[in-house]
Formats: structure tokens, C-alpha cells, sequence
């Protein structure tokens, strides 16, 4: 019989890295909030690859942190390696990645959630999501429990009616052996909502003690530590790092699988989901690419207290059998002992368009969506959406306007505004080219960029702002400083340029035009600068460094962005009707209709949209004014 | 997207192009006299900029590349707010003919305006409140004008073969932006990198390619007015009827042209897909006697000018004088003789004839009779689809749009080769890449959005 179990302010649905993201935003900015888990051990759970962050995804996780998020803190505190990948190609690409203790991982943020005040946890499936008068009132569990609520953030990942198959096996569950959720689909259909179907996978897990690391590269971290938290010091989190090992396929193992592709359901038309080019099984790399002879494989640790390693590139659905025997073909894998078996997974998810920027439905006011669910990948994609999903749920809650960023001011925007105004055929993942602003979007000033936003919605503290203003008080001064610093050509002056190879100068030359030379930058050029301060940290440095020497690619990159938010600030009424807009085209009324976005320049990203039609968007809003 | 810019500098012709005795260039946006400053010079340095508002000056028009002067010209500066566009404008009165106004255009975007849209002078006029409100679907209207609809066939094939150029231009920008970005994304993969030379060496062929297109610009090979031609010929000898009978078999041919000079009227005739257009020499129909009224001076100059100069003998008169000197002038151009009247009895010494021009180029026809039509657009045919001259190479670039597209995507190109020439990090050559990428996709209308995506799996494996 259903009862009356509690009353809060947010709900959130699913406690993993969107639902924990979420939950945390929404608590932290004084919201009575309960987090749901179909299982509370599998919170923060990492189904997949034991690490987070790399290209483009290390952003992401610092844009949480800079926002006030927890996946940067909890995986400083869990890391076993951490690497910044792509240092030898420009600022702007930077990434940070690390290894985690996956169970470590786990614990440590379901302490967080735990210790959180305005946060409960709850065990138990959500079933049905309440809704009057096209606005949320609460959710229903298994257990026929009614919770009250002003809104709801859905962050189901993977586990929508899921199953996981591998050879001829199908099992009706959600990732990793846990209960699937079977009901919440039908209820969300009933709702008007649309969904779709994808699919991913994961790899085997296997037993170190059957690995022979011998035949493999060792894979090691790097020595300087750069935290994943503006709120971290590398010393603070220093410790012994974890090596990971690279092995390869060979031609033995590429003829196992090609034997047994039909066996593979994926090739036999069992699966029904969309999969992803991102993740391909190994299957597919050996059909897709069939003239390559070898493909990479990493043994990566799942965590300090286990045997189990993850052998990344070799996801696959074959079947049990094939599996050990393509395993085995792998050097140093000749004998190894599969723990967990690798399987496909394929569940429900939503097509993002659905949304509005601000990750509520544009059909059902207080229903947020976040996560896997919206028909993403990755931890971090997941994280990033959950943030803001938990923030604008809070702000919808408060009565404010929500928190919307700008493709200009953060992967998040990209990431969001990328599936809200495209839509997604495949599991969407972030990637850097997606980013055309990416000199300013870097990972090193993701707290310049965001840190104010976060404290304005009240999720960042006091404390931790006046930190940031601090830092940019102490990298302007030191700017302005190295700008009037001129270097003259001494003898000490024409050695250290010799030593670097860099062209002799015959006069005065600005410091700061030094260090703009390829073959030269701020570090180098200490011994040379007298009176430099000696009690800059890296992070005021770096930014220094970066500041000066890509000014001139950073200012035009600034340049475009003034052109790009003067569209961006010509916003659309949200109860504009384009059916009676005459001089729209048909497609463009359709899609308008569908997507309602939210200014003249988030319209022109929509396809079929041409500039014609962003002319008479103009002229008929012009035309509206004045009538008004 | 350039298109949709609510504050940049605008740019266009703003009077009929060909005729008339000058041609106005208007520009339109805050900066549009600095523009006009940066190509202008005036009597005893004045500058623009100085000048009061709603003032004429007398001066020279640069060509803001290659320095040397374009016209003398007249122009009068207004700013804002009593403009028409409500923002500053200034218009260059130059003296007409299409490639002097053209070029004056051109001086100007190199200098930082960018073509305006159609109708896009009335558009802001009406956003920046100048217009009534009850002018505003009339404005629509203009937007909506699709000013490609009369466009004949031809055309549109010829720009095909414009955007399967820059489409293979764009398919090794994204093989290259692919290569760079692949590294970037998944930086532990084995894929091999590019060195830096490889890097240049591509980016110096996309760049020849780019230029390769602009010169066919630069030559005046406008897809949307086709092939200049100039019939010459004395009184009577048959000129205006074999227009006519061009004009005939070629239905809807008056068109109005699309691109900068939408508003003009010209004779406009497709030869199996090559856009032809018969210059018209002071209304050739209306005196069908040119060569008299014009003089042999005159029948020069337009000769000159043409792309193809068909020559009208009269096979039942023998050659004379005049005739002689026009042959030898065009000799040297392509040109083509005809020799109408086959019917009538042969008194045309053509060995004589065969002294100034081929055999080949010499085509016996009665218009009277529609006899030998065929021959002619035949033989046109022949001379610019093969031969020394490409239609598919020389034709291609037509409107100022697409010119002014590629422009960027050439700076952006050269931006490259000094990123990749000074050693930065690869991230900032695939940044130039992509500008050129975005460019070139306005001429052919492509997105970026996914492309580079799409490129980078379907070239690289990569994966979990």
C-alpha cells in the first residue's frame, strides 16, 4: 500500500557520478535533498575504466571542481596514478588524467554524501515520478513509498531497463551484475517522454597474479603531481604511484575473433542499442580496421586492495569461451584467469533535445535530467551534467534563473548545448575539437573561469572565492610587472638566449616579448629577471607563463567570443510561437518549435536553420519590441 | 557564422552594374570609415575620419594589397545616427564598368568589410529603428528573395564544380585537422604523429590550392556573367539576327544576376552548360549597326575587353580595309569569324582571310535559313570546355561571397604555415586549420560540427 514517507525539496534519482554531483550541489546549496541508489554500494560505482579524467574529460572534472563539485576532490584522494597527458602540444590541451582505487573511489564519496547535512540517502527503486499540472510533486519507490518534492533530477545512467550480453548469454541487469530498473521507463513514456535505446560495453577483468608483466611496457606516472582540485596542493596529495602495463593484440588473436563473429550478438542482430565509435569492442576495431596488425592493450589496476586488472582495448560481447582464448593470445596474458567477464550493456536513455539548457524538461517544469540517461558517456560527461542539473534543481526550487554556460565559458556549455541543441545518435562523448574556443577554455583557469559562478549560486564558499580573487590579483600584478621588465643585451643575456638557441638581440627587449619566442618562455627566462618575486606559486606561474606567451592567439580567440555572445545575448521569448513567424521556412518552424532555444545564437546552431531564417528572427523580434 | 553578425561592416554595389556612368560602393557598420581610410587618399592627406559628417572628398582609391591605385574617385562620408542604416556609411563614387567598381569592392573587404547579404542595408536600417514598422514584411521579403531562383542551370552546375573543389580542398583539411586531433584526444594511442614538415608541406599545397581558385577570381571569370562576348560586324551583315535567333532558342534568358549586381538586365544565353553572355554594345538589336556607329577604334576597345570576339563577314562582299585592320587587332584574342550569307553567292577572298585566322575558327552559316547555328555553339563549345581554356578552372568563382570566403581561408592558411614555420605547439595549427575548415564550409555550405569528429573514427582505431 503506498504511504507517505518524507517531504524534501529535490530528489535525485540515481547515485551515480551525475546523481552524486547532483545530490552534493543541491544539499551544499541548502536544499533538503534525497538521493536515491537502486543499491547504496554501487555509489560512485565505476563500471567501466578504473581511471578519470584525459583529453578533454580532465576538463570537465576541473569545471566540476571549479564550480564546486567533488569528482576532483574524491579522486585526488584515491588516485593510484596521475599523468598530464599532451604537454608537448599547447596550453589548451593539457590533460589531466589519473588511475583510481575504484572501491576507494566508492567509499570515500558515499562518506561525502553521508557526511553531507540536507543530504539523505536512501536505498530503494524509484518507480514513478509524480507530476501535476505539468510540474513535479514527488516520486513513488518499489516499496510504495510516496516522497514529496518541488523537483526531481533523474540520473539513471545505464540501468533503464538494461541487459548486459556476452556470446549467447543475456542477462536481464543493470552494469556489473546489479538490478536493473524495469519500471521507471513506462511511467517516464506516459509522461511524454521519448526514448531510445544505446548500448556500450566493458572488458574483462583478470587476476594480476596470472599476468606475466615481464612481456609488457611499464606505464608510469608522472613525478611532478598536478592535483585535479584548485583546492589541492600537489603536496598535499602526494604518495607512491601505481604503474599500468602495454601489451598488443596480434594476428592469433584478430583470427580468434574473426571465427567467432558470428557468435558475437552484436554481429548476430541481438543488440538493439546504438553503439558508440568512441568505445568500439575489439570486434569491431578488427573489422572496421582490418588491416591493421596490431592494437594496443593496457593492463590497468582496479585499485590497492584487489587482484582484478581491466584490460583496456578489448571490451567485447563474445561469447565466454572465445573470450579467454582471445585473451590468452595476448602476450603475457598466455595464462590469465578472468574474474569478471566482459560484456555489452544496452538500456534506455533520452534523446537530449527534450531538455532546455538548463537540463529540465521542457515538457514537465522541476524534472531534470543528467547523466548516461541523456545519452552520453563517461564519468566525468556525467559529473559535468550533474552538477548543473543538482544547481539549476536548487535554483528552480529557490525561484531563480538557472545556471546556463556559454559555449564560450566552459566544456560543460559545449557538452550541454551540443546535446540539448543537436541531439545525440550515439553515446556523445567530449572531445577536444568539439571545443572551438579551447585556447580559453583551458584546464589550468578552469577556476577563473567558473569559480565566480559557483560562488554566486551559493555552492562555492566564502572562503574558497576570496582564494581565487587572491590568485588573479597575484598573476595581474606579476603580468604587469614582467611587461615592464626590460631585458638589455648583456653578456649573461646573450648566453642564456645561446643556450636555447634563440636569435641574439642587439637592443633593449621587453621581457614579456622574450618569452613569447617558441624556443624560450617564463622559466627559462629566470636567471635573466633580477627582480623576480621568488614566493609564486606554480599555479600563479603557469598562469604567467600561458598569459604572456599565447597573448596574441588568446586575444583573437577573446575577439571571436565577443561576436559569438552578441547572439548569444539576443534572447528568444520562451512562449515565442514561430508557426505564425511569415517568412520562416518550414523546416526552420518545425525545428524551432522543437528545439526552443533560448537566443538568437543558440537558434543558429539548430540544423536546417539558415542565416535567412536568423534574418527574420531578427526582424520579428525587432518588430515585437516596438509594438510593445 | 558571418551571415548573421549583427554589428560588423557591411559592403556592396550599390547601383547597376555594367552601364551608367558610375558606380557607388556603399558601406555601412561603426568602423566603415576607417575602412574607407585605410584605401583612401585624399588631396593634401586629408583623412576621412576628420571630415564632417554628410561631406564630399575628392581623392584615390588603393588597392589595399598590391598599393597601386584603382580610380580617382568622390567620396562622401554620413555618420551616424542620420544615416540610412542609422550607423556610419560611406559610399565611394567611382566611374563605372564592372571592373573598376569590383575592384574597389574588393580593396574594401580585404580591409575588413564583408559582402552584404541581400537586402541586409534595408534589414538594419529597420533594426536599428530608421525603417516604419509597416515596412517590416517588405523586408522579409528581401531576406526571403531567393535571388538564385532564375539562376539557369548552367550556373548551378558550374558552382558545383566550384564546391567540389573546395570540398577536396576541405578533405585534406580534415585528413590534416583529423591527424592532429586524433593525437590530442587519445595522446597514449600508437597512431603515428606528423612532423612538421609533412604538416607544411600539406599546408602549402592547400594554400596553392586556395590561391589557384582566387586567380580564376582575379581574371574576371564571373560564373554569374559567363563569358563576355562581343559580336563586331558591319551594318547589315547579320549581327542582331543571329542574336536573335541565340535569343530564340535559348527561352527566359533575360535574367537578373545574381551576387553584387542584382539588379542589372543582361543578355544571358547557355551553350550546353557554359554561361554566355552577349555584352550588349550599346543595344546591339535596337541599331543592328554597331560597327558604323562605333568605328573601328571603338569596335577595339570592346574587342579587347571580350572574352570571345565573334567577327560577322558577309560571304557575298569582298574584305575590306576595315575589316582587314579588326582582323588583325582580334587575332591574338579568341575569336571566332563568321561568315554569314553561305546562301548567297561566295565573293569573300578566303585565302585572303586565312592569313589572320585558322581554318578551324572559321565557320560558314545562314542565319536567314538557320543553317550552321550548330557549328558555331559547337565550335564555342569546343574552345571553352577543352583546350587551353578549362571552363571548370576559369569560370569558377563567381560571386564576390565565395571569393571573399576563400580570402579568409587563404589568411588563415598562411597563419598556418607561420604557426607550423615557428614551432607551436600543434594544437595552434589544427586552431588555423579549422578557421580555414569553417571558411571554405561557408562556400559550401558545411557544418564542421561533426565532420572532424567523423573524419578522426573513421580514420583512426581507437577505443576502450
Amino acid at each position: 500500500m503506498r504511504y507517505e514517507a518524507d517531504s524534501v525539496d529535490v530528489i535525485v534519482v540515481g547515485g551515480g557520478h551525475a546523481g552524486c554531483e547532483a545530490a552534493l550541489a543541491a544539499a551544499r546549496m541548502g536544499l533538503k535533498t534525497i538521493m536515491f541508489a537502486i543499491n547504496l554500494d554501487s555509489v560512485a560505482m565505476m563500471p567501466c575504466n578504473p581511471s578519470i579524467g584525459g583529453s578533454s574529460k580532465g576538463h570537465l572534472v576541473k569545471e566540476v571542481d571549479a564550480l564546486g563539485g567533488e569528482m576532483g576532490k574524491n579522486i585526488d584522494k584515491t588516485y593510484i596514478q596521475t599523468k598530464m597527458l599532451n604537454t608537448g602540444k599547447g596550453p589548451a590541451v593539457y590533460s589531466l588524467r589519473a588511475q583510481a582505487d575504484k572501491n576507494r573511489y566508492k567509499e570515500t564519496m558515499k562518506q561525502t554524501l553521508e557526511n553531507t547535512e540536507n543530504l539523505k540517502i536512501r536505498q530503494n527503486e524509484v518507480t514513478e515520478i509524480l507530476v501535476e499540472d505539468g510540474k513535479v510533486t514527488g516520486v513513488v519507490t518499489h516499496s510504495e513509498a510516496i516522497f514529496r518534492c518541488k523537483a526531481v533530477v533523474l540520473c539513471m545512467g545505464t540501468y533503464m531497463k538494461a541487459r548486459c550480453l556476452y556470446g549467447e548469454t543475456i542477462m536481464d541487469c543493470g552494469p556489473n551484475g546489479l538490478m536493473n530498473a524495469t519500471k521507471l521507463s513506462q511511467n517516464l513514456m506516459d509522461l511524454g517522454i521519448k526514448l531510445y535505446r544505446f548500448k556500450t560495453g566493458t572488458p574483462a577483468r583478470i587476476d594480476k597474479r596470472t599476468v606475466d608483466f615481464s612481456k609488457m611496457e611499464p606505464q608510469y606516472g608522472d613525478e611532478n603531481i598536478v592535483p585535479f582540485s584548485f583546492e589541492n596542493k600537489p603536496e598535499d596529495i602526494y604518495r607512491e604511484q601505481i604503474p599500468c602495463w602495454l601489451t598488443y593484440t596480434n594476428e592469433e588473436t584478430h583470427n580468434i575473433i574473426r571465427e567467432n563473429l558470428h557468435r558475437s550478438p552484436m554481429y548476430a542482430g541481438v543488440i538493439e542499442g546504438t553503439g558508440t565509435r568512441y568505445c568500439p569492442s575489439i570486434e569491431d576495431k578488427i573489422v572496421r580496421f582490418s588491416d591493421k596488425n596490431r592494437h594496443q592493450i593496457f593492463i590497468e589496476p582496479e585499485g590497492e586492495g584487489t587482484y582484478e586488472m581491466y584490460v583496456q582495448g578489448m571490451s567485447t560481447s563474445l561469447p565466454e569461451d572465445v573470450q579467454l582464448k582471445m585473451y590468452r593470445s595476448v602476450p603475457g596474458l598466455e595464462n590469465c584467469e578472468i574474474m569478471r567477464t566482459a560484456y555489452a550493456i544496452e538500456y534506455d536513455c533520452i534523446d537530449a533535445t527534450q531538455l532546455k539548457l538548463s537540463l529540465e524538461f521542457k515538457n514537465i517544469k522541476g524534472l531534470f535530467s543528467a547523466g548516461q540517461f541523456n545519452g552520453t558517456s563517461g564519468y566525468e560527461e556525467a559529473a559535468a551534467q550533474g552538477i548543473i542539473g543538482g544547481i539549476n534543481a536548487a535554483q528552480y526550487v529557490k525561484g531563480e534563473k538557472p545556471l546556463i554556460l556559454k559555449r564560450s565559458d566552459a566544456y560543460i556549455g559545449v557538452l550541454i548545448d551540443d546535446i540539448v541543441t543537436k541531439g545525440s545518435k550515439e553515446p556523445y562523448r567530449m572531445m577536444t575539437s568539439r571545443a572551438e574556443y579551447r585556447l580559453l577554455l583551458r584546464q589550468d583557469n578552469a577556476d577563473q573561469r567558473l569559480t565566480k559562478l559557483g560562488y554566486e549560486v551559493g555552492l562555492v564558499t566564502e572562503k574558497r572565492y576570496q582564494r581565487l580573487i587572491e590568485k588573479e590579483k597575484l598573476v595581474a600584478e606579476e603580468i604587469e610587472r614582467v611587461q615592464s621588465v626590460i631585458i638589455t643585451p648583456k653578456e649573461e643575456v646573450l648566453n642564456l638566449l645561446a643556450e636555447y638557441g634563440s636569435t641574439p638581440i642587439k637592443s633593449g627587449v621587453r621581457l614579456s616579448e622574450l618569452i613569447k619566442r617558441p624556443e624560450l618562455n617564463y622559466f627559462k627566462l629566470a636567471p635573466i629577471d633580477k627582480n623576480r618575486p621568488d614566493n609564486l606559486d606554480a599555479e600563479i606561474t603557469e598562469q604567467v607563463n600561458i598569459q604572456i606567451k599565447y597573448e596574441g592567439y588568446i586575444k583573437q580567440q577573446l575577439n571571436q567570443v565577443e561576436q559569438f555572445k552578441k547572439l548569444e545575448n539576443r534572447l528568444l521569448p520562451e512562449d515565442i510561437d514561430y508557426s505564425t513567424i511569415s517568412g520562416l521556412r518550414i523546416e526552420a518552424k518545425q525545428k524551432l518549435d522543437a528545439i526552443r532555444p533560448i537566443s538568437i545564437g543558440h537558434a543558429s546552431r539548430i540544423a536546417g536553420v539558415s542565416p535567412a531564417d536568423i534574418s527574420v528572427l531578427l526582424v520579428y523580434m525587432e518588430q515585437m519590441k516596438r509594438k510593445n | 557564422m558571418k551571415g548573421t553578425s549583427l554589428d560588423d561592416i557591411i559592403a556592396a554595389i550599390s547601383t547597376p552594374a555594367g552601364s551608367g556612368g558610375i558606380g557607388i560602393i556603399r558601406i555601412s557598420g561603426n568602423g566603415s570609415i576607417d575602412i574607407a581610410d585605410k584605401i583612401f587618399k585624399g588631396v593634401k592627406g586629408i583623412k576621412l575620419k576628420d571630415k564632417k559628417s554628410h561631406t564630399v572628398s575628392y581623392g584615390t582609391v588603393y588597392d589595399i594589397k598590391t598599393g597601386n591605385i584603382i580610380d580617382e574617385v568622390l567620396v562622401t562620408v554620413m555618420k551616424a545616427p542620420n544615416t540610412y542604416t542609422k550607423d556610419d556609411i560611406v559610399e565611394i563614387n567611382c566611374h563605372g564598368g564592372t571592373v573598376v567598381v569590383k575592384k574597389v569592392l574588393e580593396s574594401v573587404l580585404n580591409s575588413g568589410a564583408r559582402l552584404a547579404e541581400p537586402g541586409e542595408f534595408t534589414k538594419r536600417a529597420f533594426l536599428n529603428g530608421r525603417i516604419d514598422l509597416s515596412q517590416a514584411e517588405a523586408v522579409i521579403d528581401v531576406i526571403n528573395s531567393k535571388t538564385d531562383m532564375s539562376r539557369q542551370a548552367a550556373v548551378g552546375r558550374l558552382e558545383g564544380k566550384l564546391k567540389e573543389a573546395v570540398n577536396a580542398i576541405r578533405d585534406r583539411l580534415l585528413d590534416m585537422i583529423a591527424s592532429i586531433e586524433v593525437a590530442i584526444d587519445y595522446p597514449e594511442h600508437d597512431i603515428e604523429e606528423e612532423t612538421y614538415n609533412n604538416m607544411y608541406k600539406q599546408s602549402d599545397e592547400v594554400l596553392k590550392d586556395i590561391n589557384r581558385l582566387l586567380e580564376t577570381a582575379d581574371r574576371g571569370k564571373i560564373v554569374q556573367e559567363g563569358i563576355e562576348t562581343v559580336i563586331l560586324g558591319k551594318p547589315n551583315v547579320g549581327k542582331s539576327s543571329l542574336l536573335n535567333r541565340f535569343l530564340e532558342e535559348e527561352r527566359a534568358i533575360v535574367t537578373d544576376i545574381p551576387g553584387t549586381t542584382r539588379d542589372t538586365v543582361e543578355e544571358f544565353m547557355n551553350i550546353d552548360g557554359i554561361p554566355v553572355k552577349i555584352v550588349d554594345t550599346a543595344g546591339i538589336r535596337e541599331t543592328g549597326d554597331i560597327v558604323e556607329k562605333m568605328g573601328v577604334s571603338k569596335s577595339k576597345e570592346y574587342a579587347q575587353k571580350a572574352d570571345l570576339v565573334l567577327m560577322m563577314l558577309d560571304v557575298s562582299k569582298e574584305l575590306d580595309n576595315e575589316d582587314i585592320e579588326i582582323l588583325d587587332f582580334i587575332k591574338d584574342k579568341k575569336s571566332l569569324i563568321i561568315l554569314n550569307k553561305s546562301d548567297l553567292e561566295n565573293k569573300l577572298d578566303r585565302q585572303k582571310l586565312l592569313e589572320y585566322v585558322n581554318e578551324n575558327d572559321i565557320i560558314s552559316l545562314s542565319v536567314k535559313e538557320n543553317k550552321g547555328i550548330e557549328n558555331l555553339t559547337d565550335r564555342i563549345k569546343d574552345m571553352f570546355m577543352t583546350g587551353d581554356v578549362n571552363i571548370s578552372d576559369e569560370v569558377m568563382i563567381g560571386n564576390v561571397r565565395h571569393k571573399n570566403s576563400l580570402y579568409y581561408a587563404k589568411e588563415s592558411m598562411e597563419k598556418a604555415k607561420i604557426t607550423i614555420e615557428t614551432r607551436m605547439p600543434e594544437d595552434f595549427i589544427s586552431m588555423d586549420l579549422q578557421d580555414a575548415l569553417r571558411y571554405l564550409g561557408e562556400i559550401t555550405g558545411e557544418s564542421v560540427d561533426e565532420e572532424i569528429i567523423d573524419r578522426i573514427f573513421s580514420r583512426f582505431c581507437l577505443g576502450k
